[in-house]
């Protein structure tokens, strides 16, 4: 399964969760936001949402600025 | 706390803001901002590098439990991308304030007030305190207040540039009209530039690259400290009239003959 994780094509071994996605990056433990296809998801909702096939995922935080 | 800074609400005993921007690592940032004094830090939202992870996060460093986290939308250059921005930013868990910047030119990094305008319009419906990125333009300034931004924030010069307040009568314009904060943002360059806008009346200084990129940032974050308390006080106790003769400050009486 492909999808695109912060512009980059990614392959995915099998349909994962986004908080199983989050794991494997190990990013779970992180203040992150996540828009799969320019839709927020909810937290609370990371371990519901499947992810599919072709799914454009952008996961973004905090950095320095101005 | 007396004479304290109120936005939505909540008061902060600093008047200055500072950025994350621009510093060597995370201890200097840290250790800059806690210098500065300053309860409300400035941050921005990109995307996680997902092929190490492993990075220390800027929260890990600056506890929201103990500083006022305003994320910023730079670097968009449309209404869409500010407002997708800030959403992404009040999802990452720090509260619905929002410095909302829509950049109209890469040069000089100048505001587009039409879209600044539009995204403020949309972010103040969703619930977001939204503090907008201006010129020093009182009609932009009063169109941001009449939709319900939190405060206006009128640049002093172009940002990063330390050229310092160009234009101190458009700001005495905007603090006679605004009902809400009005925050100088961005192109102060040294500490007098502060003690300026502080004297001129304003509620707060927002700055980065002055303190970052100074050569020693912590020493700088502390002359800001300094010079946003003195230009406060300094308005708050009322300046002499500009006199273009002198006045002697010793008695005539009692010369000797």
């Amino acid at each position: 399964m492909q999808v695109t994780i912060n512009g980059e094509r990614q392959t995915l071994s099998e349909a994962l969760s986004l908080a199983d996605l989050l794991h494997q990056l190990r990013l779970n433990q992180r203040r992150v936001a996540i828009e799969v296809n320019r839709e927020i998801v909810p937290r609370e909702l990371y371990a519901a949402h499947t992810l599919a096939d072709g799914d454009e995922i952008e996961i973004v935080h905090f950095v320095g600025g101005g | 706390m007396t004479d304290p800074f109120v936005l939505e609400g909540k008061s902060y005993r600093s008047r200055l803001i500072v950025g994350t921007g621009k510093y060597r690592d995370f201890t200097e940032t840290k250790r800059a901002v806690d210098a500065s004094g300053a309860e409300i830090v400035t941050v921005a939202v990109r995307r996680v590098n997902i092929t190490d992870p492993s990075k220390e996060n800027l929260l890990d460093v600056l506890d929201p439990a103990h500083y006022t986290i305003l994320p910023n939308t730079a670097g968009c250059y449309t209404a869409e991308d500010a407002v997708r921005t800030a959403r992404l930013a009040r999802e990452a868990g720090v509260g619905k304030l929002v410095k909302l910047e829509v950049i109209g030119d890469q040069k000089t990094l100048f505001p587009d007030v039409p879209a600044t305008i539009a995204a403020a319009q949309v972010l103040v419906k969703e619930g977001f305190v939204v503090l907008p990125y201006i010129n020093d333009d009182p009609i932009a300034a009063k169109k941001l207040e009449e939709i319900g931004c939190a405060a206006v924030m009128p640049l002093a010069a172009p940002i990063g540039s330390g050229l310092g307040i160009r234009n101190p009568y458009n700001i005495r314009i905007i603090l006679e009209q605004s009902r809400v904060p009005v925050i100088v943002d961005a192109g102060v360059g040294t500490a007098s530039d502060a003690a300026v806008a502080m004297e001129l009346g304003c509620d707060a200084v927002l700055m980065n690259t002055a303190i970052a990129g100074a050569k020693d940032p912590i020493l700088m974050a502390e002359a800001m400290r300094q010079a946003v308390e003195a230009g406060r006080k300094a308005f708050l106790a009322g300046r002499i009239e500009r006199k273009l003769y002198a006045t002697a400050s010793s008695p005539i009486e009692g010369l000797l003959g």
